[in-house]
């Protein structure tokens, strides 16, 4: 019986459940894809892996590293189909929900309702008590008033319960001796704390997150254990591995403490997977472009780091208007989705202006080309009037793609309002999602205080590949790489993930006056908490810790931060401090400001197992034009031209294409526009560049 | 050149203001920019006429900035500008009605013409005088006005006059960030201008510009055609500063145009609580615009379609040199004053009256530790009442409307200043009642931390005259501000001392339909969620069996 050495990763989507099988190199044996099975998601996840073993003839005995990412916890917050949520607050607190940030997230529309926040006002409690903000009890605990709060909760039927006490994350002391309180008398009861969800000042986010964590608790606790079992029963020896959406994966026992912290792990894994790709090939300034059938997710990745944030909101009710959604402060790859994929509507309004999305036609009935019964033009369809889909292979070869249908919706729904013929009508609808994609990418760049210009675009996903070289040319971009395995780069990229735990807690300083005895208390705490998550998924390896510092200037909004050295601070690292954050600052903003106080907010930890390095791929040299498999009419921008098509399983390393040609393969079709060039390097990543702009 | 191609550059100048957005309240230290965005990003063509405003940012800019900026290049001929210049001004008349709005204005260059202009207003934190109150008596009295001139000239900024804002200003060194800020929003939209024009191969924006006019006229005229020609007048009593004030409105609505004249309205108020026209028009405009068109962006060609006059030296068109410090507490009552026409011509359209001024919270240290740097802060909290209950919905519970403000989190709060809240909860039954219920205000205790207490420069509305309902709905409960049992006025300066406690309750929005006609259902749903008493339940909505 052979050693155990094959590692496995399963990403579950809304719709198909993908599996990568690989080698203890890292090289992948096999893959599979399969429908995701709603009821049970577990039991796709089995199949889905048994039928990629069975092509390389292995059995689960032989896995000896096993990572998973579920769209279950994000799914269960977008649906509503939760746990019912009972929420504890300080006493005269209890409307924080509802308060929220008094506003509306869209400025023109009086009929706006706020977003769903889970717990009604009828299931919100408050209890005496009270801390300040430096920490001390200004009100002790009330433990008198516990019987009546569990007769409220009893009496509401409340399956899970969110503690937010103000400043608790200053002295979690309250929230600790509540929640053992309520787990004594009520011990099937799933409880969430602040203090432990998120660590951070601003009450109404903490809570947000508190209640998000107590609402998928109870699903995700029966479904890992479940999954767990399952997978037992089948013969896998080794322990699951749960991807989260920072990036890093961890334990089942963590994902059953803080399950919010999955949400969004599919995305997650694209960026490890462009992450790894921008270091093997040497690019340190990159974007993701990660277009699917109804979204486009876009990452910045500097030397090989997806970029990071500390906020994400989940179930926007106007699906990407910022504000619409429910904030939670997790540690999440920072990624920005638009409604733009290849299932986007397009269609014209009443000022006679060409729309694109966010509407989606999904896969079903999908775009009018799939003859599924779609009626509404999509971004596929005016891909394939433009020649720039091929018929006999799109998705291997399965679905039969009907271009007059495509043809006839484009005319009639765009054409004729705007008084285009067809052809024209789709490349309208090219330009415009494109465009879409482009200035979100720049807006994001802004965001982040990046540039977006000098940014390698490493593309992936169903139509990442399709739409790289339009979209590069109205961002600017003169760059792309399109990596091997594009349809299935987020599973690819679990394989690599390290395992991981990142924290923040708010402690409050200004850096004139650094306490440097608190800081130095708050940092051991942090470090024994996060290496106790990761010590239960890995007791042997070195750790790396990376400390941080959310710094300002003292009455800025937004925080900039700053890495610091693994090592108690002390006073001489002052200028060292103040240099790194004026050296950011002037980088994102032209120019420090003189004589201002900095203020830090939040500190931040993030502990991990050393990941291991990728090998650099050299750089692609072009020795060779291989000869197409036919040629084909395109039709680009105003043109109408002749493009190469090849297959990129017959592309060899070396291998140069020149624009306007097309590169197939199962899942995807790469345009290389006209004026970009193509080269195959040895890893197979294929190489696009903008003639003349390099 | 296709309209699909004009569509592409007029998505990414839509964009392209957002970037200029976002580079001001990232950089900005104006607490209210970045916690509320009161800002402004523009781009306009070579004529001043503005052709893409940001989104982001309140409603107290809309129309505001697209006049100045016609002014400035009245003020600024073209051949007087060269590149890297920047003009500005605070003037309350010319920029953004008081003078902490700061505006700039930078022409874009291509081959030596000026193609257009990248312009941006934000809001500074001090500039001298009483600062952020209504005590004023004229604008002198509210510090440093800075009349139009060149601020940068060919990318040198002009030293002297950056000191004289800074040396008079309790924020100096937030003042000099706030400057910066604005510039680099100039400078990201005059660069980034040009290299779309550059991409694109064009050199002016004359085509694009008529494109984007044209089109938004023809869509916003398409609108106003659904409303119903005739003149609507409407008049609103609010509470002034120590008498109460008419508001009136005559709403002039014809095919392609609709004229709003404030006449009727009462003359100044000797306090800081006059309202240039810009001002008045720019929360006028926009509680047209939510109603008509509101899906079509804000440029010359839909702003055009409406203008706002009003007799000089009536509250909502303030002359110089009247005190306007606190013009928006009255400037943001003006949506009431126009629904209350507009409802008599839509009347399926229209909200019902709400809290609508914002209940902000301004405080400071007290005199005597001044010297004390320790102990010096100034703050401003951000709070609302309740909106008006809509046709077909409940008004929205603390929600800042017509204001886009966010409001500030209590942790946050008590790590900025010596306070401590004992108290931050909605208002059983402040919400009007109605057959859609108006949104309940909340109230907020809030006691001194520190051995002095603290400052509060008030200046709030509708603690007299509450928001009224519409077709039967009740009015809100007006809002209340005591100190212990001694109930406070609305305008005017307290210090609340320690040991004290301040109960600020802000007002509910109006109630919209009779209350009798609410669904059964509801009424019980908001007893158990204590929106509604059982005693206002019984007495208001007529439910027999509250329990």
């Amino acid at each position: 019986m052979p050693v155990p050495d094959l590692s496995a990763a399963v990403d579950i989507g809304g719709t198909f459940t993908d599996t990568v099988i690989a080698c203890a190199d890292g090289g992948v044996l096999a893959t599979s894809k399969v429908l995701t099975t709603v009821k049970d998601p577990a039991d796709g996840a089995l199949s889905g892996v048994m039928t990629a073993l069975k092509d390389i003839d292995r059995s689960l005995a032989d896995v000896a590293g096993f990572v998973h990412g579920t769209t279950l916890a994000t799914n269960a917050l977008i649906e509503k189909r939760g746990a019912r949520v009972a929420t504890v607050a300080t006493e005269g607190f209890g409307d924080i929900l509802e308060i929220a940030y008094e506003r509306r997230h869209s400025q023109y529309d009086i009929n706006i309702e706020k977003p769903d926040y889970l717990v009604p006002r009828r299931r919100s409690f408050a209890i005496r008590e009270r801390v300040t903000v430096g920490g001390d009890v200004l009100v002790p605990l009330e433990e008198a008033q516990l019987p009546t709060l569990l007769e409220n909760l009893d009496q509401c039927e409340a399956e899970a319960v969110a503690i937010c006490l103000l400043h608790s994350y200053a002295n979690p002391t309250h929230e600790r001796r509540l929640a053992n309180l309520i787990a004594t008398a009520r011990p099937e009861m799933a409880i969430s704390i602040s203090s432990e969800v998120s660590p951070e000042a601003r009450e109404f986010d903490r809570m947000c997150t508190t209640v998000a964590n107590a609402y998928v608790q109870p699903l995700m606790q029966g479904y890992l254990r479940s999954l767990s079992s399952l997978f037992q029963d089948k013969g896998l020896g080794c322990p699951i591995l749960m991807m989260t959406a920072s990036g890093g994966i961890t334990t089942v026992e963590t994902a059953m403490r803080l399950p919010v912290r999955l949400v969004e792990s599919g995305p997650a894994g694209g960026a490890i997977l462009a992450g790894r790709v921008a270091r093997a090939c040497g690019a340190d300034q990159v974007v993701s472009l990660d277009v699917g059938g109804t979204t486009a997710k876009l990452c910045l990745i500097d030397d090989g780091r997806p970029q990071m944030a500390r906020q994400f909101e989940i179930a926007r009710a106007a699906r990407f208007v910022k504000g619409s959604g429910m904030p939670v402060r997790i540690p999440v790859v920072e990624m920005i989705e638009i409604g733009a994929g290849g299932g986007s509507i397009a269609a014209v309004d009443q000022l006679g202006r060409l729309s694109v999305g966010p509407q989606s036609a999904g896969s079903d009935p999908g775009p009018v080309a799939f003859g599924k019964g779609g009626r509404d033009p999509t971004v596929t369809d005016a891909d394939v009037l433009q020649g720039l889909v091929d018929a006999g292979r799109f998705a291997e070869g399965r679905l039969f793609i009907d271009s007059g249908a495509a043809r006839f919706s484009l005319q009639q729904k765009i054409g004729e309002p705007l008084g285009l013929e067809s052809v024209a009508a789709a490349r309208g609808v090219s330009a415009i999602v494109d465009e879409n994609m482009a200035s979100a990418a720049r807006v994001h760049a802004v965001e982040s205080g990046k540039d977006l210009t000098k940014r390698t675009m490493i593309a992936f996903g169903g139509n990442g590949p399709l739409h790289a070289t339009r979209v590069a040319e109205k961002a600017g971009i003169s760059q792309i790489i399109i990596p091997v395995d594009p349809g299935v780069g987020s599973a690819v990229g679990f394989l690599n993930a390290p395992l991981s735990f990142e924290m923040v807690r708010s402690r409050y300083m200004t850096l004139d006056r650094l306490d440097f005895a608190v800081l130095k208390s708050t940092f051991d705490q942090m470090i024994r908490e996060a290496e106790g998550f990761v010590r239960l998924g890995d007791k042997v390896s070195a750790l790396i810790r990376q400390r941080s510092a959310f710094m300002r200037y003292k009455g800025q909004g937004h925080e900039i931060e700053v890495r610091l050295p693994d090592r108690d601070l002390k006073k001489d690292d002052l200028g060292e401090l103040i240099n790194a954050f004026e050296d950011e600052y002037r980088r994102q903003f032209s120019r420090p400001v003189p004589g201002m106080v900095i203020e830090v907010m939040n500190w931040g930890l993030s502990v991990s197992t050393p990941e291991k390095a990728p090998e650099r791929s050299a750089e692609p040299v072009s020795r060779a034009k291989p000869v197409p498999q036919e040629h084909r009419e395109i039709r680009i921008a105003a043109e109408r031209v002749s493009a190469e098509c090849h297959r990129r399983e017959e592309l060899d390393s070396g291998d140069l294409v020149q624009g306007p040609a097309l590169i197939t393969e199962p899942q995807t079709t790469t345009l290389v526009g006209p004026g970009w060039t193509a080269v195959v390097d040895d890893a197979g990543n294929l190489h696009l560049c903008r003639r003349g702009r390099a | 050149m296709t309209d699909v191609d004009l569509q592409v550059m007029w998505n990414r100048l839509l964009a392209l203001v957002e970037e200029q957005a976002q580079t001001l309240i990232r950089a900005a230290f104006s607490p209210i920019v970045r916690e509320s965005g009161d800002i402004s990003a523009g781009i306009f063509d070579a004529e001043g006429r503005m052709l893409a405003q940001a989104v982001t940012g309140t409603p107290g800019h809309i129309n505001t900035m697209a006049e100045a900026v016609k002014m400035l290049c009245g003020r600024f001929p073209s051949q007087t500008l060269r590149p890297g210049d920047i003009c500005m001004t605070n003037d309350p008349w010319l920029a953004s009605g008081h003078l902490n709005d700061f505006l700039l204005m930078m022409p874009a260059f291509v081959d030596g013409q000026i193609v257009g202009y990248a312009a941006c207003t934000s809001h500074l934190a001090d500039l001298g005088g009483r600062g952020m109150g209504p005590e004023g008596t004229d604008v002198f009295d509210e510090g440093l006005l800075i009349p139009p001139c060149k601020l940068v000239e060919e990318g040198r900024i002009n030293a002297l006059l950056l000191e004289i804002v800074k040396a008079n200003s309790r924020e100096p060194v937030a003042n000099e960030g706030d400057v910066y800020a604005l510039i680099a929003c100039c400078e990201a939209g005059v660069s980034r201008l040009t290299a779309m024009l550059l991409e694109f191969g064009h050199d002016d924006l004359n085509m694009l510009g008529h494109y984007i006019i044209e089109t938004s006229r023809r869509g916003t005229v398409q609108a106003i055609a659904d409303v119903p020609s005739g003149t609507y007048r409407n008049s609103l009593i609010v509470d002034g500063y120590d008498a109460p004030i008419t508001l009136a409105a005559a709403l002039h609505v014809s095919a392609d145009h609709i004229v709003l004249d404030f006449d009727g309205t009462s003359d100044c108020s000797p306090k800081g609580i006059n309202v240039p026209l810009n001002y008045a028009a720019a929360y006028s405009v926009f509680a047209l615009r939510c109603v008509i068109g509101p899906d079509i962006p804000n440029n010359a060609g839909s702003l055009g379609c409406f203008s706002v006059t009003g007799p000089p030296g009536c509250i909502l068109n303030a002359q110089p040199p009247a005190p306007v410090a606190m013009r928006h507490t009255l400037g943001q009552m003006t949506p009431d004053l126009i629904y209350g026409c507009l409802v008599q011509a839509i009347p399926d359209r229209v909200p019902a009256e709400g809290a609508s001024a914002l209940y902000d919270l301004p405080i400071r240290h007290v005199a005597e530790v001044g010297h004390d740097p320790d102990q010096r802060f100034a703050v401003e909290f951000v709070h609302n009442g309740g909106t008006g209950a809509r046709p077909t919905r409940d008004g929205l519970s603390a929600t800042a409307f017509p204001s886009g403000v966010w409001g500030t989190q209590v942790e946050i709060a008590e790590a900025t200043a010596p306070v401590v809240f004992g108290r931050r909860e909605l208002r059983t039954d402040s919400g009007g009642a109605g057959r859609c219920r108006g949104g309940l205000g909340q109230r907020i205790d809030l006691s001194p931390a520190n051995d002095h207490g603290f400052l509060l420069s008030l200046s709030v509305e509708r603690m007299i005259y509450p928001a009224k309902g519409r077709e039967g709905g009740h009015a809100g409960a007006p809002g209340r501000i005591r100190l212990g049992d001694r109930d406070v006025p609305g305008k005017g300066d307290i210090r609340i001392n320690p040991g004290e406690t301040l109960i600020f309750e802000t007002p509910g929005g109006g109630g919209y339909g009779r209350p009798i006609d609410r669904d059964k259902e509801l009424v019980r749903k908001d007893i158990s969620d204590r929106n509604v008493s059982k005693s206002s339940a019984e007495r208001d909505y007529g439910l027999e069996e509250p329990n």
